[in-house]
C-alpha cells in the first residue's frame, strides 16, 4: 500500500529552485497495475524515485505499508529497497562485465538470501532467459537485458515493482514481451507502477495517472 | 552481507580491470621490494664489518707522530713500561713490532721483495690472523732471535707457485742471512705481501735500529675497558716522553674501536638514507593506489548507484572498495616481500660468487613488517576516503552520474 500525502519535491540549483513535484496526493493499493504518464519533465521520475525510496520528499509524507518513510536512515531505506521494492530502469542498469545470473543474484547478496544460484536461475527462466545465464549484458539484446533487469527486480519476491520507462529503449516485440511479464507478475499479486509515455503500453494498465508540471492532472481506472 | 561476499565482489571488480590492477600493484611491489632489498644489503654490510673487524675492537694502536718535530721514538723501554701491571691494569698484552722491507731469495733461484715485520710470539692473536700451514715462532724463539720466518700469501705465490706445503721447511735467504720457513699466513686481503720474524732477528740481521720499535699494539682486557686502557697508555707514554699537555703528544694512540664505531655509524646512516629513498618509492606506489581508487570510485559511481538501488547498505559499498584497495596493496605487498627476499638472496648468491667475500645480504624482519605495514595502512587510507565518499552517496545521485 502506497500513500503519498501532499508530497512536493523542490530541486535547488544555485539561486533557482524548481518544484518538480507539487502537492501530490496519491494512493495505490496492493495488487494494482498503474501506468504513470505525462510529458517529459512533468515529474514522473521524481515521483518514482520517491516511491522507490531512492530519494526523499521535500514536503509531505510517504507511507509505505503504513510505515512513514521520511526520517528513515539511509541504511533503513536500503533495507526497505531490499525487502519491498524491485526496480526496473529505462537504461536497464545491469552491472557491466557481469553475467546475467550474477546480476540477478546481486539483490539476494545484499539481502542475505540463501539458495541464490537456484533462485536466480528460476527468475531467469521465468523471464524466458534460462539459456542465457552466463551471458554478459553486452552479449544480450536490449529486450533481453531488460528481461534480466526484470528477473533481478522480482528475484527477492518484492510486493512492489517500480519501472521507470522500462520499454523506452525497446522495439515493439520486446515491449510486448516485457509488458506481458509485468501483467503476469501483477496477476500473481504484485503491485506494479510503471512510467511510460506510450499509450500502447498504458493499455496494459488498469489505472492511468497523468502528471503535468509536477501535479496530478488525471487519474482514471478502466 | 558478509565480509566474504564483499571480498568476492571486490576481487571480481579488480579482475574486471586486470591490467590496471596489475600496474597499480607494481608500484607497491617495487616499493616494498626495494625497501627490503636495500635494508638487507645494508644489514649484511654491517654484519660483515662487525664480523671482520670485531676482534679488533679491544685494540689500541700506538705509533710515533711523524708530524711533531723532535718527536721521541717508541722504544723497548716504552714497551716495558706499558707492560707494568700496576700502571696499566686495563691492558692485557703489549705487542711491539719493527717493520721494513726485504728481499727474499730461494736457493734454487727466485726472488721477491716484500715488507718485513719483526714482532713477538703473540702476533697472530694481536693482528687477528691465521696460518694455513706450519706454526708461528714461540716466545723462546723470539727471545733467542731464531732465524725463522713466517711468509704471507704473496711471497709464497711468487716463490712457490702458491703451494704453501712446499714452502714449509724451506731455507730462504733474506739479506745476508738464511732463514727457515716455519709457517704460511692465511690471506686477509690487506697485508698479504709480508714476511714475519722474531723482533730481535729482524733488528740483528736486517733492519738494525737499536731499541726503536715502529709501532706498538696494545690489547685491552676487554672491549669495555678500552677507554681506561687508552688513558693508562697515554699516561705512561706522556710521563716517559715528558709531555704535559695532550696537544703536545709526540705519539698517536688510537683505539680501533672508535674507528669501528664511526664506521658502523656511517653505515647505519647510509642504510637509513637508502631505505628512506626506497621508502619514498613505496610512498609513490601507495599514492598510485590512492589515485586508482579515486578514479575507480568516480568511474564506477553508476555501479554504486545500481548496487544501492537494489539494496546495498553503506557498509557493503564501503567494504567492497576498502577490500579492493587492501587487496591491491596487500597482494602487492606480499609479492613485494617475496620479490624482495628473493632478490636479496639471489643477488647475494650471485655477487657472492663474483666478488670475493661479498657480504651476504641479511633480510631484516623489521623492514619486512614495516614495508608491508606501510603499504597496508596507505592502502586502507587510499581506499577509505573514496570508498566512504562513494558509500555515502544518495542512490539517486549515484545513478544520475554520467
Ligand atoms: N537532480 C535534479 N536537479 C535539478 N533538477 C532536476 C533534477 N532531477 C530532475 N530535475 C528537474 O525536475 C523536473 C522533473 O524531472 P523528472 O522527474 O525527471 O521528469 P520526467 O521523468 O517526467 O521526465 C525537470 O524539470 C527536471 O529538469
Ligand atoms: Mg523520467
Amino acid at each position: 500500500m502506497i500513500e503519498l500525502e501532499h508530497v512536493s519535491k523542490v530541486y535547488s540549483t544555485g539561486a533557482v529552485s524548481l518544484r518538480a513535484l507539487d502537492d501530490v496526493t496519491l494512493r495505490i493499493g496492493n495488487g494494482e497495475l498503474v501506468a504513470v504518464m505525462g510529458p517529459s519533465g512533468s515529474g514522473k521520475s521524481t515521483m518514482m524515485n520517491i516511491l522507490g525510496c531512492l530519494d526523499v520528499p521535500s514536503e509531505g509524507s510517504y507511507l509505505l505499508d503504513g510505515e512513514p518513510v521520511a526520517g528513515l536512515s539511509e541504511n533503513r531505506l536500503a533495507d526497505v529497497r531490499s525487502r519491498k521494492i524491485g526496480f526496473v530502469f529505462q537504461s536497464f542498469n545491469l552491472l557491466p562485465r557481469t553475467s546475467a545470473i550474477r546480476n540477478v543474484e546481486l539483490p539476494m547478496v545484499y539481502a542475505g538470501t540463501s539458495n541464490r544460484r537456484r533462485r536466480a536461475q528460476q527468475a531467469l527462466e521465468r523471464v524466458g532467459l534460462g539459456d542465457r545465464t552466463d551471458h554478459q549484458p553486452n552479449q544480450l539484446s536490449g529486450g533481453q537485458q531488460q528481461r534480466v533487469a526484470v528477473a533481478r527486480a522480482l528475484v527477492t519476491d518484492p510486493a512492489m515493482i517500480l519501472a521507470d520507462e522500462p520499454t523506452g529503449n525497446l522495439d515493439t516485440t520486446s515491449t510486448v514481451d516485457v509488458m506481458n511479464l509485468f501483467v503476469e507478475l501483477n496477476e500473481a499479486g504484485r503491485t506494479i507502477v510503471l512510467i511510460t509515455h506510450e499509450p500502447e503500453v498504458a493499455e496494459f494498465a488498469q489505472r492511468v495517472v497523468t502528471l503535468r508540471d509536477g501535479r496530478i492532472v488525471g487519474d482514471e481506472r478502466r | 552481507m558478509s565480509l566474504w561476499e564483499s571480498a568476492r565482489i571486490a576481487i571480481r571488480g579488480l579482475r574486471g580491470n586486470t591490467l590496471r590492477s596489475a600496474l597499480t600493484m607494481l608500484g607497491i611491489i617495487i616499493g616494498v621490494a626495494a625497501v627490503i632489498v636495500l635494508v638487507a644489503f645494508g644489514n649484511g654490510l654491517q654484519t660483515y664489518v662487525a664480523g671482520a673487524f670485531g676482534p679488533l675492537a679491544n685494540q689500541i694502536q700506538i705509533t710515533k707522530d711523524q708530524q711533531v718535530t723532535g718527536a721521541k721514538d717508541l722504544t723497548d723501554a716504552d714497551v716495558r713500561a706499558l707492560r707494568s701491571p700496576s700502571r696499566t691494569p686495563a691492558v692485557a698484552a703489549v705487542n711491539p713490532s719493527v717493520s721494513g722491507a726485504a728481499s727474499i731469495q730461494l736457493a734454487g733461484g727466485g726472488q721477491v721483495r716484500t715488507s718485513l715485520t719483526g714482532t713477538e710470539a703473540d702476533y697472530l692473536e694481536v693482528a687477528n690472523r691465521e696460518l694455513v700451514v706450519g706454526s708461528f715462532f714461540d716466545a723462546q724463539q723470539a727471545t733467542n732471535k731464531a732465524k725463522v720466518v713466517v711468509l704471507g700469501p704473496n711471497p709464497v705465490a711468487t716463490l712457490f707457485g702458491g703451494q704453501a706445503g712446499e714452502a714449509l721447511g724451506e731455507q730462504v735467504r733474506i739479506g745476508r742471512t738464511t732463514f727457515r720457513v716455519i709457517g704460511v699466513l692465511a690471506g686477509n686481503g690487506q697485508q698479504d705481501d709480508i714476511a714475519v720474524m722474531p723482533l730481535g732477528a729482524a733488528r740483528s740481521y736486517l733492519l738494525g735500529g737499536g731499541d726503536v720499535v715502529s709501532s706498538i699494539t696494545v690489547r685491552a682486557v676487554s672491549p669495555e675497558v678500552v677507554p681506561q686502557a687508552l688513558e693508562q697508555v697515554q699516561a705512561v707514554l706522556d710521563q716517559r716522553h715528558g709531555i704535559r699537555e695532550p696537544q703536545d703528544r709526540d705519539f698517536s694512540a688510537t683505539a680501533l674501536q672508535s674507528l669501528l664505531d664511526q664506521f658502523s655509524q656511517v653505515l647505519t646512516i647510509v642504510t637509513i638514507f637508502v631505505a628512506g629513498v626506497a621508502g619514498i618509492s613505496l610512498l609513490v606506489g601507495s599514492i598510485g593506489v590512492a589515485n586508482i581508487m579515486l578514479v575507480t570510485v568516480t568511474e564506477r559511481t553508476r555501479e554504486i548507484g545500481i548496487r544501492k538501488a537494489i539494496g546495498a547498505r553503506y557498509r557493503a559499498i564501503l567494504q567492497q572498495f576498502l577490500i579492493e584497495a587492501m587487496v591491491l596493496s596487500g597482494v602487492g605487498g606480499i609479492i613485494g616481500i617475496l620479490l624482495g627476499i628473493g632478490l636479496s638472496l639471489g643477488a647475494g648468491a650471485v655477487l657472492g660468487q663474483l666478488v670475493d667475500e661479498f657480504p651476504a645480504p641479511a633480510v631484516s624482519v623489521g623492514s619486512v613488517v614495516l614495508a608491508f605495514g606501510v603499504s597496508l595502512v596507505i592502502g586502507l587510507l587510499a581506499g577509505g576516503f573514496p570508498a566512504n565518499r562513494a558509500a555515502r552517496m544518495r542512490p539517486i545521485d549515484a545513478l544520475r552520474h554520467q
